[in-house]
C-alpha cells in the first residue's frame, strides 16, 4: 500500500464483508421459511434471490427469513420492505418470480401487483 | 459468488473464550454444514462485547439478535430455528436481571444502550484478526489524515480535544506529546503501556484483544507527532491472547506497508516492536517500565527528569496507555471539537470501565465522563444481585479509593473523584454491597500493593508492611486504641515519601475507607465486631432452630463435619470444629443458618 487511494480501495472491498453488521436502514427481503414455506420451495426461492442480488451486485439489501404467518397455501411468501414504503407481501414466489421481483421492485421500484397478496402500511 | 446473507459474530474475548466460546463456534460451523447453509452464513470472531458475565455470546446480523450463555448444543437450535426459519430463539436471549424483560437485540439492552462507544467502537462488529475489517471501519484513515497535517497541527488537535491519559494519572496527552516533540535528543520513542495490573481491571486487555489496530494506529500518529520512528508495545505475558492478536495485527500492518518505510508514500517511517513484561505491578510505572524494556530490573527512578525528556535509553519518550492511544484515531478523524463536546468541563471524552463485583451485569463498559455512579450501577450494571443494598464502589484499584452510597450521584470525572479522595484510575470499578467489610477491602488492596512493592524505597517497602500488620490485627479482633490514627499517620507518610506512584497511592484505599467508614473500623477495634459480618475471626455461624427442616444439606456440604444433626432433628454447628467457610450458609435452602457476632455473644 503506497497511497491513500490504495487504502480507500481496500476499504471499499472490505466494507462488503461487514456491511450486514453496520447498516441501519435499508431494503429488506423477508422469505417465509416455516415448514410450509420450505415445503413449497422457499429454499429455492431464497437461493434465487441471493443469486440474483449477487449477479446484479446489489449490496444494500438485507435478506432474512421469517416463520409461518398462517397463509400456508400462498407460500412461498416473500415480503419486500423498502425504507419509508409499505411492506409488500408477494405470494407463490417461485425462483423465476423472485428474480423478476428483484428486477422490477428492488431495482426499478415497480411493485408487481398481480402477485401481491397484501400491502401493510407503517412497517 | 453467493451473497452471504447472515453474519454470526462470536465474542472471542478472553472471558468468552474461557467459557468455551470456541466449542460453541465449532458446533455452529458443524450445524451450518449439516443444514447446507455454510456458504450463506459467515461466522466471525469479534472483540469483547463487554457482557462478560453472559458469555459465550454471539450476535446474528443483519437482525442484530444477541444470544447469551451459549452452549455447544445450542448451535443446532440457532441454525435450524433462526438461520433457516428466521425464528429468534427466545430462550437464549438476554433477560434484564431486575425486570425479567427479554431483549432481542444487543443495541436495545440497557447495558449497551446506555453506553457511548468511541474506544470500543469496533467491538462486536469487526474481527480483530482481520486488518481489512478494521480498514472497512475507516481504519488507518486517521493516520493518512495525520500525515497530511504538520506534527504541530496533530499535537494541537490532541491538545484541544482535551484528551487526558487513561492509565490513571490523567495527564493531558497533547501536552505530553508537545514536551516530547520539543525535547532535544534523537531518536525519540513511543511506548504503549499495556502493563495493566489493577485487580479487577481488564480494559486494556480487551482493547488489545478486540481492536489491536486502533492502538497501533494511535501509536503511529503519536510517533509522527513527536518525531519518533520507533515504538514499543509493553504488554504483560499473562495476556497471551492480546499478545497473539497484537503480533498478528503488526504483521498484517507490515505486509500492507502501513508499518515500515515511507508510509503511504510519505517521508514518515515507523516500526513497532512488542515487548513482554512478566507481570510485576510496578512495571506499569513509567520509569520502571522503561527499565524493564531496557533489560534491567523493573524499578522506578526519581522524576524529574520525565521520560518526555529522558526516557528509553535516555532519549525523549512518550508513554501512553492502551486506551489513550485507542482514542487518537477518532479524534484526528472527527476533530478536537467533536471529542471535547463529550464529557465534562475538564474531563473530555469517554472512559472504559471494567465493572466487577456485586453487580448484575459485570463486564466492560464505556460511558462519557460525568456519568453518575448511580447510572452505571443501576442502569448499565443492572443493579445489585439478590436485592441487596449498594454500599460502596472502589475506583482505581489499589491506587484508588471508595465512593460510598451518599455519593452515588457524583459525576465520574477526574476532578469530582479527586475531591472525595478517590480517583478515576485506569478504570477498574468494583461494586460492593452490604455484605462487604470495608476494613477487609482496605486490607485486600494493601496486601496487593505490599506484595508488589519493589522494595527500592523504605517508605513503601516498610510503610505498607506496617500498615498491613495493623489492618490484619484489626480484622482478627486484636485492634488497639489509636490504630486508626496510626494508620492515617503512616498512610500520609508513605504517600508523601515514596519514590513512585505505587507507594504514593498505596495508602489510598485505607485512608479513603477510614474517611467514609470510620465507624466500621471503630466497631472492629472497640467492640470486636464486624458490621458486615464478613471478618471470620469476629463471627460465628449458627442454626436458627425455627427455620431448620433437618434436610441435612448443611451436614453434607460442611468440609470439616462441624454441621451435624440426625435425620428429622434440628441440626447444629459445632463452633469448635467450624472453620467459617460459609458453605452451609450459602447452601441452606431455608435460610436457617445465620451469622452472629461472637464477641457480642460472649458478653
Amino acid at each position: 500500500m503506497k497511497s491513500l487511494e490504495d487504502l480507500r480501495r481496500i476499504r471499499e472491498q472490505a466494507q462488503a464483508q461487514i456491511r450486514l453488521r453496520t447498516q441501519e436502514t435499508n431494503t429488506k427481503i423477508i422469505v417465509g421459511m416455516g415448514t410450509c414455506g420450505i415445503a413449497a420451495g422457499a429454499r429455492e426461492t431464497l437461493m434465487a434471490i441471493l443469486d440474483e442480488l449477487a449477479k446484479r451486485n446489489i449490496q444494500d439489501v438485507v435478506v432474512t427469513q421469517t416463520g409461518c404467518v398462517g397463509l400456508c397455501e400462498y407460500e412461498p411468501l416473500v415480503n419486500v420492505v423498502k425504507p419509508g414504503q409499505p411492506k409488500i407481501t408477494y405470494m407463490k414466489v417461485t425462483p423465476e418470480r423472485a428474480r423478476q421481483i428483484i428486477a422490477s421492485h428492488i431495482v426499478n421500484d415497480q411493485v408487481i401487483n398481480e402477485w401481491v397478496l397484501s400491502t401493510e402500511e407503517g412497517v | 459468488m453467493a451473497i452471504v446473507r447472515a453474519n454470526v459474530l462470536i465474542c472471542a474475548g478472553s472471558a468468552c473464550v474461557s467459557s468455551r466460546a470456541y466449542e460453541f463456534k465449532d458446533a455452529l460451523l458443524k450445524a451450518l454444514e449439516e443444514a447446507g447453509i455454510r456458504a450463506e452464513v459467515n461466522v466471525v470472531d469479534t472483540g469483547c462485547v463487554g457482557t462478560c458475565d453472559l458469555g459465550p455470546v454471539a450476535i446474528v446480523y443483519p437482525d442484530g439478535v444477541f444470544y447469551v450463555k451459549l452452549k455447544p448444543e445450542d448451535a443446532t437450535t440457532i441454525v435450524n430455528e433462526h438461520l433457516l426459519k428466521g425464528r429468534v430463539v427466545n430462550r437464549l436471549l438476554y433477560q434484564q436481571p431486575m425486570t425479567k424483560e427479554v431483549f432481542p437485540s444487543l443495541s436495545e439492552i440497557d447495558f449497551v444502550a446506555r453506553q457511548k462507544r468511541i474506544v470500543l467502537r469496533n467491538m462486536g462488529i469487526i474481527n480483530p484478526e482481520s486488518i481489512e475489517e478494521y480498514i472497512a471501519r475507516e481504519g488507518y484513515e486517521a493516520l493518512a489524515k495525520a500525515l497530511t497535517m504538520t506534527p504541530e497541527e496533530v499535537i494541537d488537535t490532541v491538545k484541544r480535544s482535551g484528551l487526558r491519559g487513561r492509565g490513571g494519572a490523567g495527564f493531558p496527552t497533547g501536552l505530553k506529546w508537545e514536551l516530547a516533540r520539543k525535547a532535544k535528543g534523537n531518536p525519540k520513542y513511543v511506548i504503549c503501556n499495556g502493563d495493566e495490573g489493577d485487580p479487577g481491571a481488564f480494559m486494556d486487555r480487551s482493547i488489545l484483544e478486540g481492536d489491536p489496530h486502533s492502538v497501533i494506529e494511535g501509536m503511529m500518529i503519536a510517533g509522527y507527532a513527536i518525531g519518533a520512528s520507533k515504538g514499543f508495545f509493553y504488554v504483560r505475558a499473562e495476556y497471551p491472547l492480546a499478545i497473539k492478536r497484537l503480533e498478528l495485527a503488526l504483521e498484517q500492518a507490515r505486509n500492507y506497508g502501513l508499518i515500515g518505510e515511507n508510509i503511504l508514500g510519505t517521508d514518515f517511517s515507523f516500526d513497532i516492536e512488542l515487548r513482554r513484561g512478566s507481570g510485576a505491578f510496578v512495571c506499569g510505572e513509567e520509569t520502571a517500565l522503561i527499565a524493564s524494556i531496557e533489560g534491567r530490573r523493573g524499578e522506578p527512578r526519581p522524576r524529574p527528569p520525565y521520560p518526555a525528556n529522558k526516557g528509553l535509553w535516555d532519549k525523549p519518550t512518550v508513554i501512553n496507555n492502551v486506551e489513550t492511544l485507542a482514542n487518537i484515531a477518532p479524534i484526528i478523524l472527527n476533530g478536537a471539537d467533536w471529542f471535547s463536546s463529550i464529557g465534562t468541563e475538564k474531563s473530555k471524552g469517554t472512559k472504559v470501565f471494567a465493572l466487577a463485583g456485586k453487580v448484575n451485569n459485570t463486564g466492560l463498559i464505556e460511558v462519557p465522563f460525568g456519568t453518575s455512579l448511580r447510572e452505571i450501577v443501576f442502569e448499565v450494571g443492572g443493579g445489585i444481585p439478590g436485592g441487596k443494598k449498594f454500599k460502596a464502589a472502589q475506583t482505581g484499584g489499589p491506587s484508588g479509593g471508595c465512593i460510598p452510597a451518599e455519593y452515588l450521584d457524583i459525576p465520574l470525572d477526574y476532578e469530582s473523584l479527586k475531591q472525595i479522595g478517590a480517583i478515576v484510575g485506569s478504570g477498574g470499578l468494583i461494586i460492593m454491597d452490604e455484605d462487604t467489610c470495608m476494613v477487609d477491602v482496605a486490607r485486600f488492596f494493601l496486601e496487593f500493593t505490599q506484595s508488589e512493592s519493589c522494595g527500592k524505597c523504605p517508605p513503601c517497602r516498610v510503610g505498607t508492611r506496617k500498615m498491613l500488620d495493623i489492618l490484619e490485627r484489626i480484622i482478627n479482633g486484636e485492634g488497639e486504641e489509636g490504630d486508626i490514627e496510626r494508620l492515617i499517620e503512616l498512610g500520609n507518610e508513605v504517600r508523601q515519601d515514596s519514590l513512585c506512584g505505587l507507594g504514593q497511592t498505596a495508602p489510598n484505599p485505607v485512608l479513603s475507607t477510614i474517611r467514609f467508614f470510620r465507624d466500621e473500623y471503630e466497631a472492629h477495634i472497640n467492640e470486636k465486631r464486624c458490621p458486615a459480618k464478613s471478618c471470620r475471626a469476629l463471627i460465628a455461624y449458627q442454626v436458627i432452630p425455627d427455620k431448620c427442616r433437618a434436610c441435612g444439606i448443611c451436614a453434607r456440604v460442611c468440609p470439616v463435619g462441624a454441621a451435624q444433626g440426625k435425620p428429622r432433628e434440628i441440626h447444629f454447628i459445632d463452633k469448635n470444629l467450624c472453620i467459617k467457610c460459609g458453605d452451609c450458609f450459602a447452601k441452606c435452602p431455608f435460610g436457617a443458618i445465620e451469622k452472629v457476632d461472637i464477641f457480642l455473644e460472649k458478653s
